[in-house]
């Protein structure tokens, strides 16, 4: 068992989450309800990496983050490392392609929830925060949660975006997937095996809490 | 007249997305119903004084404020205009109880009291027992109540009320108006109901306000307006049957004047202000149609007495609703109740030739269209 890739994989995945979440929750609310030039483009977007294959968007991204970019030069610039092969350069990427597992959920949520509502807050004297934090996100709540989950256990899960971008340094970029694939290039069978099912364990009860948690919450809503 | 600087005062207009041009007054205690078709406009005026809506121009002054002033850049959001809303679907928020979707709204109270406030609010709206029950696990007449219980949980200059009786049934009606016709007594604020229901609106309301296509057309007591249109316009949207057009013919004394109808010279008790050879449209009220019966002729048959085939006698209970084509004319068609037993005794049936006076109380005239 590889306690550092999988500390790796739990660390990237915690980060993504705790990033994406909240400001997923403002890409989506304003897809929900705005109706805006472009809209089409900016779902298209969003969406895109769910049909891309990883190593497509691997690629894109590494290119993004090399130093023949802008980009990559003005990261180094910056803060004196180059992103591509480190942490900082992993946690971008997953940021990337969780994008859909995150915003769609949440988009969802909150076009569910009757503009009247919103209205009825603000007539109620709540401010716009105040209307959000009462009132749109205990009814979208759920599909925040699923968001969250599904990035989590889809950062853990991610193999060729990883591999393109993050290459395979142990504590840095070698999370739990690469891992697996190296035990399997070893012969470790029993290696692999033991992770794998470790994945399969935390991706099982992650989609068990979802299902429960929202569960819950609908049943009191009835 | 509305007491306008403590009550509503509403002039907006605009062109797009919704044309508007409209005028709303309403005093503290008194209820102004805004009746109107589908699409009329009726709830974007309420938005409008709400501030969920901005018009382009005009103005929405309440209990001595501006909340908009399109020429002086004032436009107050929803959360500083102390309104009190009950959405056609009521809007709760299904997440919280009866209790806390009226919490919600007084946050104007220290925290402590809200509890005791709420509980009290849900209390006169007779709801007391049903505190913790969320918004799916009541009745639509109890949703109902809890929405207005919010509404007036901010302590409101106005009270709006969007369709509120649209969706129960009508025991539940009969008895959530009696409710608000109760609770408006206690009011102090302008109240202002949204319907496409004349009924009640004239059960209901101290004014009645006529809205179509985004134009408020007459405003008036409900007699005023249901007795006295304004226009042609108003008393087809009041669904006043026997609406015609006519010729003014001559004016006699005491007021009255002669009015050409097709073939007949109709005397009116004037309302002034019409000229002899002027175009009107005129209305009589059912209930100043008076039959001729056949066994027994009364003198009252030498005031404009009118002549046509009966097209159609439905029994409706106790009474019959009667049709007449006045000289056999679909386009002149006739409408008036009478008892049951009359119109049997009278032998009341399609194609039975039938006589009625025109009472010239009823007669009302209204300024033609050129």
């Amino acid at each position: 068992m590889d306690w550092e890739a999988l500390s790796l994989s739990l660390r990237l995945g915690a980060w993504t989450t705790v990033i994406l979440i909240p400001s997923g929750i403002l890409l989506a609310r304003v897809l929900a309800w705005r109706r805006f030039p472009g809209r089409g483009a900016v779902e298209a977007l969003v969406a895109l990496p769910l049909v891309l294959p990883p190593t497509v968007l691997g690629y894109y991204l590494l290119a993004a983050f090399g130093g023949g970019s802008a980009f990559g030069r003005g990261y180094q610039a910056l803060f004196g490392s180059p992103l591509a092969f480190s942490f900082e350069g992993l946690l971008l990427a997953s940021l990337v392609f969780n994008l859909p597992f995150a915003i769609q959920p949440m988009q969802r949520a909150f076009a569910g929830i009757a503009p009247e509502l919103r209205e009825a807050a603000w007539c109620s004297g709540l401010s716009r925060w105040q209307a959000f934090r009462r009132v749109e996100l205990p009814l979208a709540f759920p599909g925040v949660l699923s968001a969250a989950v599904l990035t989590f256990a889809h950062t853990l899960g991610e193999f060729g975006v990883v591999l393109m971008v993050g290459g395979n340094l142990p504590g840095q970029t070698k999370t739990i997937a690469i891992a697996i694939y190296d035990r399997v290039q070893a012969f470790d069978d029993a290696g692999a095996a033991l992770m794998s099912a470790t994945l399969v364990l935390i991706s099982f009860a992650a989609i068990v809490a979802i299902h429960g948690l929202t569960g819950r919450r609908d049943r009191v809503r009835v | 007249m509305s007491d306008v600087t403590h009550g509503l005062d509403l002039a907006v207009r605009q062109r797009a997305p919704i044309a508007l041009d409209a005028a709303l007054e309403c005093a503290p205690g008194e209820l102004t119903a805004l009746v109107g078709p589908s699409g009329s406009g009726k709830t974007t005026l309420l938005r409008v004084i709400a501030g969920l809506d901005r018009p382009q121009q005009g103005h929405v002054r309440c209990a001595g404020h501006t909340w908009l002033d399109a020429r002086e850049g004032i436009d107050l959001s929803p959360q500083r205009r102390r309104v009190g809303l009950v959405f056609q679907s009521y809007a709760l928020f299904p997440h919280l109880s009866a209790l806390d979707n009226v919490a919600v709204a007084l946050s104007h109270l220290p925290p402590g009291q809200r509890g005791e406030r709420a509980c009290a609010l849900l209390e006169q709206v007779h709801l007391s027992g049903l505190e913790g029950r969320l918004p799916d696990e009541l009745s639509g007449g109890q949703q109902q109540r809890v929405a207005v219980a919010r509404a007036l949980a901010r302590d409101p200059a106005v009270l709006l009320l969007d369709e509120p009786f649209s969706a129960v049934d009508q025991v539940t009606r009969g008895k959530l108006q009696r409710e608000l016709a109760r609770l408006r007594e206690r009011l102090k604020i302008p109240v202002v109901l949204v319907t496409h229901d004349l009924d009640e609106a004239r059960l209901l309301a101290d004014r009645i306000v006529i809205i179509h296509r985004g134009t408020t057309l007459q405003s008036g007591t409900p007699d005023q307006v249901l007795l006295r249109p304004c226009s042609g316009d108003v008393a087809r949207l009041v669904d006043l049957p026997n609406v015609f057009e006519g010729t003014v013919s001559a004016l006699g004394p005491d007021g009255t004047l002669h009015l050409r109808w097709r073939g007949y010279t109709l005397e009116v008790r004037s309302d002034g202000g019409f000229r002899p050879g002027e175009r009107v449209d005129w209305v009589v009220p059912s209930r100043f149609v008076i039959l001729h019966r056949r066994d027994k002729p009364s003198r009252g048959e030498h005031e404009n007495p009118v002549g046509g085939v009966c097209t159609e006698c439905t029994m409706l209970g106790d009474n019959a609703l009667v049709s007449i084509d006045v000289d056999a004319d679909v386009d002149a068609s006739l409408s008036f109740g009478v008892p049951a037993h009359v119109a049997r005794r009278n032998g009341l049936a399609p194609g039975v030739e039938v006589r009625v006076s025109l009472l010239a109380e009823g007669i009302h005239l209204m300024p033609g269209k050129r």
